[in-house]
């Protein structure tokens, strides 16, 4: 890539715009899987007890929906990321594509 | 609670699966021949082997080779990479484990499960938008070729070859079991196709052969775990109860249980798992399937929905198994135990609600799976060979399209018959560690130098070689001398480094080398590659620059 053209890239608003939100989005989800994740992990560490606690008067203990819970948490982070990414960012970087004629 | 028991649990979601990937170990009866699995086998090589003659027609550049032009969609790629990570071995294994311990099965898969999301936030843009064929070409960017390719492609070929043995091996121990087959034969059915998957039909006919058999066997444990829900009238309480009623361990199947070893191998191993993923060539290769970030991202969220739904289904399966074949004498042996082991249980399961039908069904897809995923390692080998060493180190650069076309498929024969030879060497060796060592390479030489030329700036050539370097050969030496080899190959009393697991010292070694070696580097080398760090993070971003599909 030029200089030139770099440099146009890297001090244009919608450049900084993207990169600001995208990363921002990025983190904040990883912390959120991490701490859902290492949550559990907790539990199951301190307080195996809190797991092994029944819902309501039948079999079923309260880590299995937790535990199924994480496998959704998981699913679902990783689709708000491609929601956002692919709407809201892409259209950020279609514009600076525009702007700078390069191939998308 | 104590702080050993906190880092036991926390690994404990990841240590099993390593283990489980590894799997069928041990000593393997050879079973009656199975003449339904056998047919529903041949269907389905019949279909690849088309399959594969339709993809040899499209595939004529190396861009098709490698990355199936980048015409591949985000689901189609999805369902792919959720392929190629449902091993056969992973669906026997951790259906095993709930069969075992109930709860602790689901901990497995959940840290099997959580690497996917980081992968999608923090690399599988990026990735596509700077790379071209390999993960290589990432790391490889703006440091120098030459060096940066060495040792990229040769962890690359360690990781492909100790991963495709595990498998060779897992699959000839697996198929005598389910097909009747000798060891050798099976060893020898699995290479030749996968040689020919790869050499006529590049990555367009792997990625088919791994959308099929996905299919297959989400298709088959969906059934399988439909007649388990209607067996108990649709009702998980019901399902908890009847299995706490017949199990061994009653109530402990529904809590953590205790299954870890000391915490430190233990964490040690999640590491090499959550960022081994993240590591894998033939996993990373699949992204420039794709033709852009936007369906790159895109294949990430259904494999991690189809990866997801998977292990929900397992554990159904593992419940299943509990209640319908764990109380039925027909597939116990006389002391009690599982036939063939506890890996047996999803196959079994297979047979109390579908009959011999879903039992040569179930079989068969185990056979397919393990094809796709030695086809899929085969490739990224070959591409290390030809792409990153062939093309970009010996002829620098200079070489034109069908000439390095021609190389990789001699490497995909060449790397074929290595695995068939191997594959029968190690028949009666305890291949567990290959799986878990493939991992820690992966997280100790290919993440670290992939991540930082990524995200960090001041990471030069010096610093990623030595770095790296120093992360494959303290993964290997400290494996070598761990319990693992040390002990269980080798025969000595007590192992010289006490751990299975080395990630943690070895991604720990690589990490720190990147940084010390990169830091006191003042060349003129080192200055350049910082200067084009700029360059590298708006194409990152944009994918401005970025190679787009190969056109027809």
């Amino acid at each position: 890539m030029p200089t030139e053209l770099l440099e146009r890239i890297a001090r244009d608003p919608h450049y900084l715009e993207l990169t600001r939100k995208r990363s921002r989005l990025a983190w904040t989800l990883t912390a959120i899987m991490l701490a859902v994740y290492y949550g559990f992990i907790l539990l199951i560490a301190f307080a195996p007890d809190v797991l092994r606690q029944r819902v309501g008067d039948g079999a079923t203990t309260l880590g299995f929906p937790l535990g199924i819970g994480v496998i959704l948490t998981a699913i679902l982070l990783t689709g708000i990321y491609v929601w956002k990414a692919n709407g809201e960012y892409d259209r950020l970087t279609a514009r600076i594509h525009e702007k700078v004629g390069g191939q998308p | 609670m104590s702080l050993r028991k906190l880092l036991a649990a926390s690994a404990a979601a990841i240590v099993l699966p390593a283990h489980a990937a590894g799997a069928l170990e041990g000593a393997v009866t050879k079973s009656e021949i199975n003449p339904i699995a056998i047919a529903m086998f041949l269907a389905f090589v019949g279909l690849t082997l088309f399959i594969t003659k339709w993809a040899a027609g499209r595939t004529k550049s190396r861009a098709d080779f490698y990355a199936a032009g980048g015409g591949i969609t985000g689901f189609q790629n999805g369902l792919a990479i959720a392929g190629d990570y449902m091993s056969a071995a992973s669906f026997l294994g951790i259906s095993a484990l709930v069969f075992g311990s109930g709860f602790d099965g689901l901990i497995y898969s959940i840290g099997f499960l959580v690497g996917w999301p980081i992968i999608m936030f923090l690399i599988a843009e990026r990735l596509r938008n700077l790379g071209k064929f390999t993960f290589v070409d990432v790391a490889a960017y703006r440091l120098k070729q030459t060096p940066i390719r060495t040792l990229a492609a040769s962890s690359t070929l360690v990781v492909v070859a100790f991963y495709l043995i595990a498998q060779m091996v897992g699959a000839g121990q697996l198929i005598k079991l389910l097909f009747g087959l000798d060891y050798a034969t099976a060893v020898v059915i699995v290479g030749v196709l996968m040689v020919v998957y790869v050499t006529f039909g590049g990555m367009l006919a792997t990625t088919w052969v791994q959308i099929i058999k996905a299919v297959l066997l989400l298709g088959g444990a969906s059934f399988i775990a439909f007649m388990v829900m209607r067996h108990v009238g649709f009702s998980f309480d019901r399902m908890f109860t009847q299995a706490i009623s017949v199990h061994s361990k009653a109530e402990a199947i529904m809590g953590p249980g205790a299954l870890v070893k000391d915490p430190i191998s233990a964490i040690s191993l999640g590491l090499a798992l959550m960022f081994g993923t993240a590591g894998l060539p033939h996993i990373l290769m699949r992204f420039f399937t794709v033709k852009d970030a936007k369906e790159a991202r895109k294949s990430v969220f259904y494999a991690t929905g189809f990866i997801g739904y998977f292990y929900i289904l397992t554990f159904i399966i593992g419940f299943g198994a509990i209640i319908l074949v764990g109380s039925n004498s027909i597939y116990l042996d006389e002391k009690g135990g599982l036939l063939g082991g506890n890996n047996m249980a999803a196959v079994h399961l297979a047979h109390a609600v579908g009959g011999e039908v879903m039992l040569g069904f179930i079989s068969a897809v185990a056979f397919a799976t393990i094809l796709a995923v030695v086809a899929g390692l085969t490739l990224s080998g070959a591409a290390a060979v030809s792409h990153d060493l062939y093309a970009n180190v010996f002829a620098r650069g200079k070489v034109d399209d069908q000439k390095e076309l021609k190389v990789s498929r001699m490497a995909t024969l060449a790397l074929g018959v290595v695995a068939i030879l191997l594959g029968i060497v190690f028949e009666k060796q305890n291949v567990a560690f290959m799986v878990g060592l493939a991992f820690a390479v992966a997280a100790s030489t290919n993440f670290p130098i992939l991540i930082l030329s990524m995200f960090w700036k001041g990471l030069t050539t010096r610093g990623a070689v030595v770095g790296g370097g120093l992360g494959l050969a303290t993964a290997v030496t400290l494996t070598v001398l761990g319990p693992a080899v040390w002990v269980k190959v080798f025969g000595y009393e007590t192992p010289i480094f006490p751990y299975d697991a080395p990630g943690l010292f070895s991604m720990t070694v690589a990490f720190l080398g990147c940084w010390l070696f990169s830091i006191t580097d003042s060349s003129a080398q080192a200055s350049r590659e910082a200067a084009l760090f700029e360059g590298q993070l708006v194409r990152s971003q944009t994918g401005i620059g970025a190679s787009g599909a190969s056109s027809h």
